[in-house]
């Protein structure tokens, strides 16, 4: 996903997704190269799933991923971290009380 | 130019800290580039490592033996996926990198220099080669680069059967006829050594090491690793009731190892360079592959073309 050095007639880059089982979500398993989308699901089989790992896959190209910048997350993801208040332990409860 | 060493200097406070590093993040030039030179060489050498053992898939003794040696070399092809779309997180093209390969610019494993002569040499890689490469794969579950570090972790996972398939070999010819006990040890006579030399050159001789140590890409030396290696090894060889061709191989009680003889590095460097009994057949194989293959690359691109734009025509209607 970063500046790639220009190849000729290369594949796409695709990212792959797996469910590892109906009830989960599905999770980055990795990349590989493929002419579409339907050989990238074949390919994604072969590659990503060959002991069970699992039983639904996605699938983009990664030029479609949007990512943030690392040199904005400070200003991103700082502000998350002096909000205590968002947590449960923030608010002081009698040890006595139950199911709370 | 401060302003690099500043980098630099939060840099290395980020890998003192244990945090990894992501394919986004600022990171000095020169730990892109040992990177896209260590995880290729790596990729190349799963790839071209998948030809010694190619050779005795249709020779197979039993069904049993072949599926599992299909099994591995093909776990092998997807180990190369895996490593080369982690390089391909620093910015170099899986095309460059395969003519690297193709063209000498980069080098393999150069245990897959030799050639496979006997069903033995099949479990003596499963058992050494696949042994060593686990050893050096675990620390490098470690490493601070995240995808290459998540690609050891999926990789050392399905990496075991590979040993165990190769020892199970070994300890299936041990356990038959004079002969096929002479023919594992004879495998393991002309594996031992190449085998030894996979960790690459004495500390000494690495000038390299200090520094990837310092950006913890490898977490142990070269000798560590190898020492860890003869010590986990000799003990399965003596299992076997085989001896490992190393007279001066013993447990040393004071250090708590094994002490083992001298490594032929001449020997070590000749193969590096491309003298090996088998460098040019592989890289010819390589080249084969990547040639023949090039009709195929460009139909199925033509074709994924073709299908985009009838859906276009589709919508369009």
């Amino acid at each position: 996903m970063s500046n790639k050095t220009k190849a000729n007639n290369e594949w796409p880059l695709f990212e792959v997704f797996i469910r590892s089982k109906n009830g989960l979500e599905h999770r980055h398993a990795g990349s590989l190269h493929a002419a579409d989308a339907s050989m990238a699901i074949e390919n994604a089989r072969d590659v990503y799933t060959r002991r069970q790992e699992g039983v639904s896959i996605w699938v983009v190209e990664s030029k479609h991923i949007a990512a943030s910048n690392p040199e904005s997350s400070e200003a991103l993801f700082d502000p998350a971290e002096d909000k205590v208040y968002r947590h449960p332990t923030f608010y002081e409860l009698p040890i006595e009380l139950k199911h709370i | 130019m401060e302003n690099i060493h500043y980098l630099e200097e939060q840099f290395q406070a980020r890998i003192d800290k244990g945090e990894r590093i992501e394919p986004r993040d600022w990171m000095p030039e020169k730990y892109r580039k040992t990177h896209i030179r260590q995880i290729s060489q790596h990729a190349h050498s799963e790839i071209v490592g998948m030809l010694p053992e190619g050779n005795w898939i249709t020779r197979a003794p039993s069904l049993r033996r072949k599926v599992g040696l299909l099994a591995k070399v093909q776990d092998e092809a997807g180990h190369g996926l895996y490593l080369y779309s982690a390089a391909e997180t620093l910015g170099i093209s899986r095309d460059e990198m395969t003519m690297q390969l193709l063209t000498g610019k980069a080098k393999y494993s150069s245990i897959f220099n030799y050639p496979t002569l006997s069903w033995a040499d099949i479990g003596a890689i499963g058992w050494l080669v696949d042994g060593a490469a686990i050893i050096n794969q675990v620390m490098l579950t470690r490493t601070s680069y995240g995808p290459y570090a998540r690609a050891m972790v999926r990789i050392c996972k399905e990496e075991s059967f590979h040993q165990r398939q190769g020892y199970e070999i070994m300890l299936t010819l041990c356990k038959g006829s004079e002969a096929q006990k002479a023919m594992a040890q004879d495998a393991l006579n002309r594996f031992w050594w190449p085998s030894l030399m996979m960790f690459g050159p004495r500390d000494e001789d690495s000038p390299n090491t200090a520094q990837s140590v310092k950006w913890k890409i490898k977490r142990q030396t070269n000798d560590e690793l190898r020492q860890r290696f003869v010590d986990i090894t000799a003990p399965q060889a003596d299992y076997l009731g085989i001896t490992i061709p190393d007279p001066d191989l013993k447990w040393n009680e004071e250090r708590g190892h094994y002490d083992f003889g001298k490594i032929d590095w001449e020997e070590f460097w000749q193969v590096v360079k491309g003298n090996g009994p088998c460098n040019k057949e592989r890289i010819a194989a390589r080249t084969d592959a990547w040639e023949e293959g090039k009709w195929v690359r460009e139909a199925a691109l033509a074709y994924a073309a073709k299908q985009a734009q009838a859906v276009e025509v589709k919508q369009a209607v």
